[in-house]
């Protein structure tokens, strides 16, 4: 093999710290090296010009880049190395950025160093082999996981360029949290004026499919391929038959059911539609508190149903889709302030969270859109506000910020004004964290036009005085203690990672990072991406986000399954196991350990069995390559000689 | 390829020009540990040189033998890093790793290894501090150590690492 070596000095990032002139000397006489160099910028058009023209001037057959990381440019250098002819598995990257120059100050060592790992290279490229792709035909459905904004935005996008789209919802309606908010900053728009319209189009579009109160159950499959069960949980309510027309509602007899909706602050019926306006329009029963299915004779709402809808007997069902994409909005959950004892641990019945407050200041919450505290349902005259409740608190496990607390507190706060013009808002916060557009503008309308007190410290502990409650804090800025008497208190809650995130991320072979939020491929160049092909994020789930960044979002990761579905087949990754069937001793231990099922039974003729690789399902984990005894199974591009040759030049 | 001279079995000397030629080799998994090693380098956290990195898909591709062949040809230690458990790209790879390497670590005293010299982790691709604290405890805890004394073939058979695994 005819190799070329191409040492890169990254302006003076390698070339600061490792003799790069040396590096390439000291390659041109390793084993098939025919040539090698040291260039500026490899990376840029005229080096990968350079490359190719080394390609064609000295009859490569091989090239090893001594650069950064191949999980940074590897891809770029196969394409250039491809448009000279060769295959773009005949290239092998030397890391001499991250893991030498960038590392260590040492300019002897770091060259030794970086010589090494230039020979692993050239060793491992030696074994290469030309590798090929094979085309398989997309599914092009879409998969939406969450009907939140995020995922209507995904869902609407993809639906309007003609795909088929299945939503699933784990809730029985869709919206999200958007759904339950008043207004949103900072505009002071009507959430569920804006929302709700997208809600309709997603009911009414004939491609999308809405599986609401469902959740999923498995998921298998790759890229253009996916199989996916929804397990459609019980309403007990025949979904195809209900119009919707909330008579059982009224007549239910169990009038002491928790509302969800209404974050607790209200009573909901055991059959209920949770809000007016919800899509889609059906009710359900409530299990945990429905008289019938408690084995207490009622069965009342099955008697007034004019459609007959009700069905007690129902039980959860399995359906199957196939997508060929899926985009996980799954959003976020609030923080629960009871891990908080000095405000009260979730005692005091007029200490809120800002959701709770939220639905008091909607028109269709609890109390009609009039401000009410919970415990007596007095106007209140005195309301504190409190950020950073689990968020920017590492001793309550929550160290990040949740980014949209100080936004919705300040509009809460000029809400508050609006519906009780003589009333006072107090906000305790660390920070003001305002960074969107017209969004500090906003708070400092609260502040200036509003007269919202801004209070620059944190609330040491909360306690009842007579009605009300006293809030004692610091005001950091003025050095002094201070104590407000409050009517009312709103903690703004923190954002956490959606119930049930890890378990799904398990299904969807995604990884997410401490606190539970999915990661994305790369955080600046590949933010809707996750690390499994197909899989494509959306909105809260990835991260705190507001809602212009969740919509936003939710097009981008549409966008990018638009530009998947846009072919008709995709490229495989070559780099999966193959069966040398000589040597194949048929044990079956590679079929056992394979975690995606990529290995099955082959029958040769004569009833012989070898294990046979699926290429399209291999992820090319290499797990079976490693439990082969007589190692007939080979993972290709990281084969047990190519690892070996690397090992064995350092040990030479 | 061509054949050279195995190590001098040289017995375990602690002075500096004994611990100068230390050599490391670290098998990292593409997803995590490679990508915290980046990180590490990205951040600029510096780290001891001894370690050459050898990238795998999957700590799941790790075979023992590779851990063994290079102790006994001669590296003076063998680090393996993978992704956290539970969070490994390919679901259970790293969990295949880690029995395995857990077995391999009771075999080691047989073939004549200080079982010091091998150490598997879990390294996740924004870990880049834990990457730079781990590279440098153990290539100390091999500097300790000093040369590896190698359990090398007899002479007569081939010195190196033959090509594949059987």
């Amino acid at each position: 093999m005819r190799i070329g070596v191409f040492v890169c000095n990254c302006g003076t990032n390698i070339a600061g710290t490792v003799d790069t002139k040396r590096v390439a000397s000291e390659a041109l006489s390793f084993a098939d090296v025919v040539y090698a160099t040291n260039y500026m910028y490899t990376c840029s058009e005229p080096g990968q010009q350079e490359i190719q023209r080394a390609i064609g001037e000295h009859g490569l057959q091989g090239v090893v880049v001594a650069a950064c990381s191949p999980r940074m440019h590897e891809p770029t250098f196969r394409r250039a190395v491809e448009k000279a002819g060769l295959n773009r598995y005949m290239f092998e990257m030397a890391n001499i950025r991250e893991h030498v120059s960038w590392i260590g100050n040492d300019r002897e060592a770091n060259t030794q160093k970086a010589i090494d790992l230039v020979r692993m290279a050239v060793a491992k490229l030696r074994f290469n082999n030309p590798l090929f792709s094979s085309k398989m035909p997309v599914n092009k459905r879409l998969l939406v996981i969450g009907g939140g904004v995020a995922g209507i935005q995904a869902a609407l996008d993809c639906a309007d360029g003609g795909m088929d789209v299945v939503m699933v919802e784990r809730k029985q309606y869709i919206g999200g949290k958007m759904a339950k908010l008043d207004k949103t900053f900072p505009t002071i728009d009507c959430s569920s004026c804006i929302l709700g319209p997208k809600m309709v189009d997603v009911s009414q579009k004939e491609n999308i499919t809405l599986y609401a109160a469902s959740e999923i159950e498995s998921i298998s499959g790759y890229i253009g391929n996916f199989t996916v069960q929804i397990r459609k949980k019980a309403t007990y309510v025949n979904w195809e038959a209900c119009t919707g027309c909330g008579l059982c509602t009224e007549k239910c007899p169990s009038k002491k059911a928790a509302d969800y909706f209404n974050e607790g602050l209200g009573a909901a019926r055991a059959i209920n539609i949770p809000f007016p306006q919800a899509i889609p329009k059906k009710a359900a029963i409530d299990a945990q508190f429905c008289r019938q299915l408690n084995g207490k004779k009622c069965g009342v709402c099955a008697k007034v149903c004019p459609v007959q809808a009700v069905d007690f007997e129902m039980k959860d069902s399995i359906v199957t889709e196939q997508v060929g994409a899926i985009i996980v909005a799954t959003g976020y959950d609030l923080f629960d302030h009871s891990a908080y004892g000095e405000y009260g641990a979730g005692r005091y019945p007029d200490v809120i969270s800002g959701i709770q407050y939220e639905r008091i200041l909607s028109a269709s919450g609890p109390y009609g859109g009039h401000i009410r505290r919970p415990s007596d349902g007095k106007e209140p005259k005195d309301i504190v506000f409190i950020s950073c409740v689990g968020s920017r608190d590492a001793s309550v496990g929550r160290p990040y910020c949740s980014g949209i607390c100080c936004m919705y507190i300040a509009k809460q706060a000029i809400l508050t004004r609006d519906h009780l013009p003589e009333s006072n808002s107090y906000v305790f916060y660390m920070d003001i964290r305002s960074p969107g557009k017209n969004y500090d503008e906003f708070v400092r309308r609260a502040q200036e036009e509003y007269g919202v007190q801004y209070i620059r410290g944190r609330v040491g502990k909360i306690y009842p005085r007579g009605d009300r409650m006293v809030v004692q804090g610091a005001d950091t800025l003025l050095g002094v203690q201070v104590e407000v008497e409050a009517d009312l208190v709103v903690l703004a809650t923190g954002v956490e990672s959606s119930a049930g995130a890890g378990e799904l991320a398990e299904k969807l072979r995604i990884s997410y990072d401490q606190y539970g939020f999915y990661m994305e491929s790369h955080p600046k160049l590949r933010p809707v991406e996750t690390n499994t092909a197909g899989v494509y994020l959306a909105g809260a789930c990835q991260g705190p986000k507001d809602i212009p960044s969740s919509v936003a979002q939710g097009s981008a990761a549409a966008s990018k399954v638009q530009s998947l579905f846009a072919h008709d087949t995709i490229e495989t990754n070559p780099q999966v196991a193959l069966v040398n069937e000589r040597t194949c001793i048929s044990c079956g231990k590679c079929i056992q350990v394979c975690p995606f099922g990529a290995i099955q039974w082959k029958e040769l003729r004569g009833g012989i069995k070898k294990a046979e690789v699926l290429p399209t399902v291999c992820q090319g984990c290499g797990v079976c390559n490693a439990t082969c005894p007589p190692k007939a199974i080979q993972l290709q591009h990281a084969t047990d000689n190519q690892i070996l040759a690397e090992v064995n030049e350092l040990c030479a | 390829m061509t054949d050279s001279s195995p190590r001098s079995s040289a017995p375990a000397d602690q002075t500096a020009a004994n611990t100068q030629g230390i050599k490391i080799v670290g098998f990292l998994c593409n997803w995590c540990s490679y990508g915290g090693a980046d990180t590490a380098g990205v951040c600029r956290f510096k780290q001891p040189t001894d370690l050459r990195i050898v990238r795998i898909p999957c700590t799941g591709r790790m075979d023992p033998l590779f851990v063994a062949k290079s102790l006994i040809y001669g590296m003076d230690g063998v680090l393996v890093s993978g992704c956290h458990p539970r969070d490994c790209h390919y679901a259970v790879g790293n969990f295949y790793a880690r029995r395995r390497m857990e077995a391999l670590k009771l075999f080691l005293p047989f073939m004549g290894i200080d079982t010091r010299r091998f150490r598997y982790t879990w390294v996740s691709a924004s870990e880049g501090q834990q990457w730079q604290k781990v590279v440098t405890e153990f290539s100390e805890e091999i500097h300790r150590l000093g040369p590896n004394p190698g359990v090398g073939p007899r002479s007569g058979e081939n010195s190196k690492i033959s090509n594949g695994l059987r």
